[in-house]
């Protein structure tokens, strides 16, 4: 099985994250790494090649750095790297990032995908819809936010729990997946992972390689722009008890006090 | 003006707050319309008509009930067609409405926000959106530029202002590509009630983490006193102590409620991101140095299992009192 997993370079979200003077994210002066939640569909990648044969193929679309992104998933273990690195491509909404992957998937797996894994969402723009999008750019089926994943006989099939229920879903192959960070504990890249990685192909993809209009993507052409961000006020630090014996009854006194009870 | 689609969440044509919310958004970018999937409309109207609908559009099709994304995004998008040229889509955040509003907005090159807080009237017709950005440190104001705006709205964003209407039935053909047929559900188990508010919704929510080591019981008795949702941190989760469902934090729940109760949850930016907007909060921890206390309104620096049972005690006092 020939398997796509798309990945993000994202700011670290340990850092001070902030927006640059375009108004979109700025990732000049925060560090950038593999999103955190990406890891999970690495994994879950590695996990079915190695138990049914094949590749896996990693793509992600980003600037410069986003190189690293595609190096922690090879020393990790994927076999094979893409980068669509374009300038053109700079504050691109969900939409055209769809359209970059969903040409850059085609390309990568000869136009026939069998299986494309996502996280559940970046942890940047954290809208989880990248993977729904694709699925309508590729005409492809969508199993999305799984916690379990079963790829066998031509069909993926998982679990995905909402607050109401837990479903069982279903599709043949080819599809789309996006899994949570439930479905399994990413491995750390061994060091014999990390020398390994330095003799991976990756392969640079301009969006003229991709045969996608430059018009059509970037912030010029985004369909919503930032138009300006504030910064939450810092939370002011209320009063603080060390419990002496009355500290169940200070919280009490404090939300009555507040009205809250 | 031009027409707004809401599309209703409802059970069994019950329909939700969240619903009557979106109405009311609705009126400030056009003329609100609603959008019904399913075969109950006749019990959904009347609510639909006293929030503002002039019209309801009926998909009434088990291809698009069925609960997946890609056929919803069919049916709203044969919706978009037949309302000829919506000025937005307002659509309630949940995990398959967003995918499917992910979807339309491939469908029709519509600009898409998720999770906005907000939503305006713009000069020259457009919307403005507002939502929050990176763990919501950031409060972000966007323009949609590409029509329709399709945007998912977050629960108890605008009070319901009652604004009554015709709520002309129009039914709406849909034929549901074998593409979007193709992933399906097999199988549904339930989840057990706990009889208290869902987390997204609630106006209390009193959350457990690493600190109750496993056992929630003072946690969910302070909970049921309040009449409040309960929480848990990922610590608390990956340990196997609580649900995933119940999960507050960047890749759980974001709630928003009146009063937050953090209990033996450190405070790391995973779960800051799901819960600073909270109005008031409180947290109980052991170690003095967690981060959560530099969020709280009220802070208790002590073992949970001694303040939370006095403080259940004393407020079921106080309300009964």
């Amino acid at each position: 099985m020939n398997i796509v997993v798309c990945v993000k370079y994202v700011p670290d979200a340990q850092a001070d994250r902030t927006f640059s003077e375009d108004n979109t994210t700025d990732r000049a002066n925060v560090d950038g790494l593999l999103s955190e939640l990406d890891e999970y569909a690495v994994e879950e990648a590695l996990k079915i090649a190695e138990a049914s044969g094949g590749e896996v193929t990693v793509v992600t679309v980003g600037p410069e750095g986003a190189a690293d992104a595609i190096k922690k998933s090879l020393q990790m273990g994927a076999h094979k790297g893409v980068h669509v690195l374009d300038d053109a491509i700079h504050g691109s909404d969900a939409a055209a990032t769809s359209l970059v992957l969903a040409q850059a998937v085609k390309k990568a797996a000869d136009g026939a995908p069998e299986l494309v894994l996502l996280g559940l969402a970046s942890t940047d723009g954290t809208m989880s819809v990248v993977p729904a999008m694709l699925a309508e750019r590729l005409g492809l089926p969508q199993v999305t936010q799984v916690s379990t994943l079963e790829v066998a006989d031509g069909l993926v099939k998982g679990r995905r729990d909402s607050d109401t229920a837990s479903d069982a879903l279903e599709a043949s192959l080819p599809a789309v997946v996006s899994v949570t960070d439930q479905i399994n504990e990413p491995r750390y890249p061994s060091f014999k992972g990390i020398m390994a990685a330095k003799k991976k192909p990756v392969e640079t993809w301009s969006l003229a390689d991709l045969g996608v209009d430059a018009g059509a993507v970037g912030l010029a052409n985004a369909g919503t722009r930032v138009v300006s961000f504030t910064a939450r006020p810092a939370r002011e630090q209320g009063e603080i008890v060390v419990d002496e014996g009355d500290g169940g009854t200070k919280l009490a006194e404090f939300l009555a006090k507040s009205k809250l009870i | 003006m031009g027409e707004v689609l809401v599309l209703v969440d409802h059970t069994d044509g019950q329909v939700k707050k969240n619903t009557a919310e979106l109405l009311t958004l609705a009126a400030r970018l056009g003329e609100p319309s609603a959008v019904f999937v399913g075969g109950t409309v006749e019990a959904a109207r009347p609510r639909l008509a006293q929030f503002g609908a002039g019209t309801v559009y009926v998909v009434d099709n088990p291809d698009v009930t069925g609960g997946l994304a890609a056929p919803l995004a069919e049916a709203l998008a044969a919706v978009v067609a037949a309302a000829g040229d919506p000025v937005a889509v307002l659509i309630p955040t949940g995990a398959v409405a967003k995918e499917a509003a992910a979807r339309l907005a491939v469908k029709t090159g519509g600009g898409l926000v998720t999770d906005a807080t907000n939503v305006e009237a713009s000069g020259e017709g457009g919307v403005t959106t507002t939502q929050s950005a990176f763990a919501s440190n950031y409060t972000v104001t966007s323009q949609v530029t590409a029509a329709p705006a399709i945007v998912t709205v977050k629960a108890n964003t605008a009070p319901p202002q009652a604004n009554q209407a015709g709520a002309t039935v129009v039914p709406v053909d849909v034929s549901v590509s074998e593409v979007a047929k193709a992933a399906r559900i097999t199988g549904t188990q339930a989840k057990a009630k706990s009889g208290r508010p869902e987390l997204a919704e609630a106006q209390i929510v009193v959350s457990g983490g690493r600190g109750t080591g496993g056992d929630f019981s003072p946690v969910e008795a302070f909970a049921d006193t309040l009449g409040a949702a309960v929480g848990a941190s990922r610590a608390a989760v990956d340990a196997g102590w609580y649900p995933h469902s119940n999960q507050v934090g960047q890749t759980g729940k974001q709630v928003s409620p009146q009063l937050y109760v953090a209990c033996g949850i450190s405070g790391a930016i995973q779960h800051r991101a799901g819960m600073q907007t909270s109005k008031t909060i409180v947290a109980i921890n052991k170690d003095e140095e967690a981060p959560i206390f530099e969020l709280v309104d009220f802070g208790v620096v002590g073992d949970l299992f001694n303040v939370l049972p006095q403080a259940t005690e004393a407020v079921s006092k106080a309300k009964n009192g």
